[in-house]
């Protein structure tokens, strides 16, 4: 194991919070997915779509994840840890990728027990089903992409508050300003670009005709965002003082 | 007094000099205003030439009205009354076909001061759905029987009263109501009518949005028993272009197609056009802001231990977070009420350009959006540093502040059913948005209020009230909590 990535998983697992988080994350996940999935009468929330009222849940638990991914780096600026970290290993976007592994490494089995989870406690559509997986596999993998999308914000940005508040405007600025527009064109020009609302047509069931993006394009659109994150936050790190 | 002026200048001082704050404060401005500006919406109002502009009637109140219907009148002077038999009414939505009876489609009888758009009237009418009604000057409405058709229904003017009754077979007459039209002239008309109005649906569309889809809808009335006889005018009132329906005559069997509505217009999905609250779109994008700003004004001093130098310089802690609140409250008011302002004044003219109907509203209306706007801000701003000081950990008390105040309404916007929305925007602080409704709710149209359309399940002040609310409590808190502690 290098050097790099062991001293980010003792630093991750030696902060109090991740333990909390991750399972939050879980927690808050399948809790809001279950509700959903009892408030909803059949076909009444997401298009009729069970499998995307059971993952409603996801809205919390990006927000948990989120956080997790900021907490990594930001807490390090906040405390000054970071100028310890950066002599000790010198090597920036190692060590930037050395977080984004660790990261990976805790938010994807988190993800992984929380969606299926999520998918359980709903009306439980069994997972066997082609298109039901696809949604089960794409969320893990969304989860993990707003992670790192929120990792490369919290570089850039550096103070851990105004990053988790950078992240949440950007996940929600564009099904917001979609949802508040009358022109159906730009409604859907909108939900194509912005990561929350391209990244989620991977719950998708039914009706994927009518999805502003397909299923795995939308996927591809969150990994752009978290790769352009990271480009960013790497290019900061590097260029800047700490 | 004068330690709580030194108490906030000292504030003042420390919020001025921070940069980020500053420019976190400018740039929710920006982002406000930009988002607002943004030629996001483009209608065809005055853009297909001459006759393309959309004008709304005006009705009797002032109020803008859709004034639309299918009407078969004759001339009367003076006191007299009409009776009918609504026979049968049948419904179709014009853009899909579907046989559907929309739930306002109106059949009955009126008493009009001419055929003008939004001229005063009263009617008495038997609906899709909601039974018989009486109606006037399209503000009022009164309801008979519930039942459904066929039912006689007649209508009286004695002076300037004018009185609906209906009657299940003829013989046995209520009274559904009267009305008082002080300036209906001596000669009206007065007659048949049946109008349908736009038939809405809740669609969740694509992921993360609900939305509304709209398409006109259509009522066949059949009537008989008509008295007095004679001959009957048709007339497509208020339909400038295409006239939809129509009047036709078969003996005493009267056969009326109509679309439309006679109702106070209103905005949104089954409206015409948006509202000044549209203007406001980015007033989310400056409550994420403004609620880190308000979080890191307590957390800031913690995280630099500054919180020690400044209890020492002003011991009284009660003084020092009530110093903070005031700045934090008058610099984001400010910010707020500034943007809203430009928004509300430029962004209606923005829209009107881009070919969008804007509803007009009175000036209280818009100086109560504009100064609500501050206020929505201001107080969730103080919240958060209430949170702030009480979680004292930066990155704790954001995710709390946001998770109370942003969180919800961003839910309601994206992702929960409408009832489940409505009851978000009762009780958590992201109430307070209904002090950015302009638009009016009326029972009798049918429409989608719902809050992406800018209808809010509570009213302003009371919206308002719930945030008020949650701020006390939470200041209350941070109050007691910072005098025990020790910083």
């Amino acid at each position: 194991m290098s050097p790099y990535l062991r001293a980010e998983w003792s630093k991750l697992w030696t902060v109090p919070g991740t333990a909390w988080l991750l399972a939050g994350a879980v927690v808050g996940t399948a809790g809001l997915g279950a509700l959903a999935a009892a408030a909803c009468s059949p076909g009444e929330c997401a298009g009729g779509d069970p499998t995307r009222t059971s993952l409603t849940g996801l809205h919390i638990g990006q927000c948990v994840v989120a956080i997790l991914a900021v907490l990594t780096i930001g807490g390090e600026y906040a405390t000054g840890m970071m100028r310890v970290t950066l002599a000790a290993l010198p090597r920036r976007p190692a060590v930037l990728a050395a977080k984004a592994a660790v990261l990976a490494a805790v938010v994807l089995p988190a993800a992984a027990v929380a969606v299926p989870a999520s998918l359980l406690a709903g009306d439980g559509p069994s997972m066997a089903d082609g298109p039901v997986l696809r949604a089960a596999v794409g969320s893990v993998l969304y989860l993990l992409l707003v992670a790192l999308l929120a990792l490369g914000v919290a570089t850039a940005v550096r103070n851990p508050a105004a990053a988790i508040g950078c992240v949440l405007g950007l996940l929600y600025l564009f099904p917001i300003v979609a949802a508040a527009m009358a022109d159906e064109d730009w409604q859907r020009r909108l939900q194509r670009v912005g990561p929350m609302s391209a990244g989620q047509s991977i719950q998708a069931t039914a009706g994927l005709d009518e999805l502003p993006i397909g299923p795995w394009a939308g996927l591809g659109v969150v990994a752009l965002w978290a790769a352009g994150a990271l480009l960013l936050g790497a290019l900061a790190l590097q260029a800047r003082d700490a | 007094m004068k330690g709580f002026w030194t108490a906030v200048r000292a504030e003042w001082t420390k919020f001025r000099t921070v940069r980020g704050w500053v420019v976190a404060t400018a740039a929710a401005a920006v982002a406000m205003v930009g988002l607002g500006l943004a030629p996001g919406m483009s209608g065809s109002c005055g853009k297909r030439g001459p006759g393309s502009e959309c004008e709304l009637p005006v009705g009797p109140n002032g109020d803008e009205v859709t004034d639309v219907f299918t009407f078969a009148h004759r001339p009367l002077t003076g006191d007299g009354s009409v009776t009918a038999r609504v026979a049968s009414m049948t419904g179709q939505l014009e853009g899909s076909g579907r046989a559907v009876l929309a739930p306002w489609a109106k059949a009955g009888l009126v008493v009009k001061d001419g055929t003008r758009p939004g001229s005063s009237y009263a009617a008495v009418m038997l609906t899709g759905a909601h039974g018989v009604r009486m109606q006037y000057d399209y503000t009022h409405d009164r309801a008979g029987s519930s039942g459904g058709g066929p039912r006689w229904l007649r209508l009286t003017r004695a002076g300037d009263t004018i009185t609906g009754a209906e009657s299940v077979d003829g013989a046995q007459w209520t009274d559904v109501g009267s009305a008082r039209l002080r300036d209906l002239p001596s000669t009206v008309e007065i007659g048949l009518f049946a109008t349908s109005p736009q038939y809405a649906e809740m669609v969740s569309m694509s992921i993360g949005s609900m939305g509304a889809s709209t398409e006109p809808s259509q009522v066949t009335a059949v009537f008989d028993g008509v008295a007095p006889g004679g001959d009957w005018t048709g007339t497509v009132v208020g339909e400038r272009g295409r006239p939809i329906g129509g009047y036709t005559r078969d003996g005493d069997r009267h056969t009326l197609i109509g679309t439309g509505d006679i109702a106070p217009a209103t905005a949104g999905a089954a409206g015409l056009g948006t509202t000044i609250t549209q203007t406001l779109v980015g007033t989310f994008a400056a409550l994420i802001v403004m609620v880190v700003v308000g979080t890191l004004v307590a957390t800031g001093e913690y995280r630099r231990g500054l919180i020690r130098t400044t209890l020492a310089a002003i011991p009284r802690r009660g003084r020092v977070l009530a110093a903070k609140a005031l700045v934090v409250a008058a610099v984001t008011f400010v910010t707020g009420v500034l943007s809203a302002a430009v928004l509300v004044t430029l962004g209606q003219r923005v829209l009107r350009a881009n070919g969008v109907y804007v509803h007009a509203v009175g000036t209280a209306t818009e100086l109560r959006v504009i100064a609500g706007t501050g206020a929505l801000l201001a107080v969730a701003a103080v919240l958060a540093l209430a949170l702030g000081t009480l979680l004292r950990r930066g990155t704790t008390a954001v995710t709390a502040a946001v998770a109370t105040i942003v969180l919800p309404y961003m839910l309601v916007l994206a992702a929960l059913p409408v009832d489940a929305g409505r009851w978000v925007l009762r009780v958590t602080p992201a109430a307070a948005f209904a002090l950015q409704q302009s638009a009016k709710q009326y029972d009798q149209v049918d429409n989608l209020y719902i809050p992406q359309e800018g209808y809010f399940p509570l009213a302003p002040w009371a919206g308002f009230g719930v945030l008020a609310a949650w701020t006390a409590v939470a200041l209350a808190a941070a109050a007691w909590l910072l005098r025990r502690r020790d910083a």
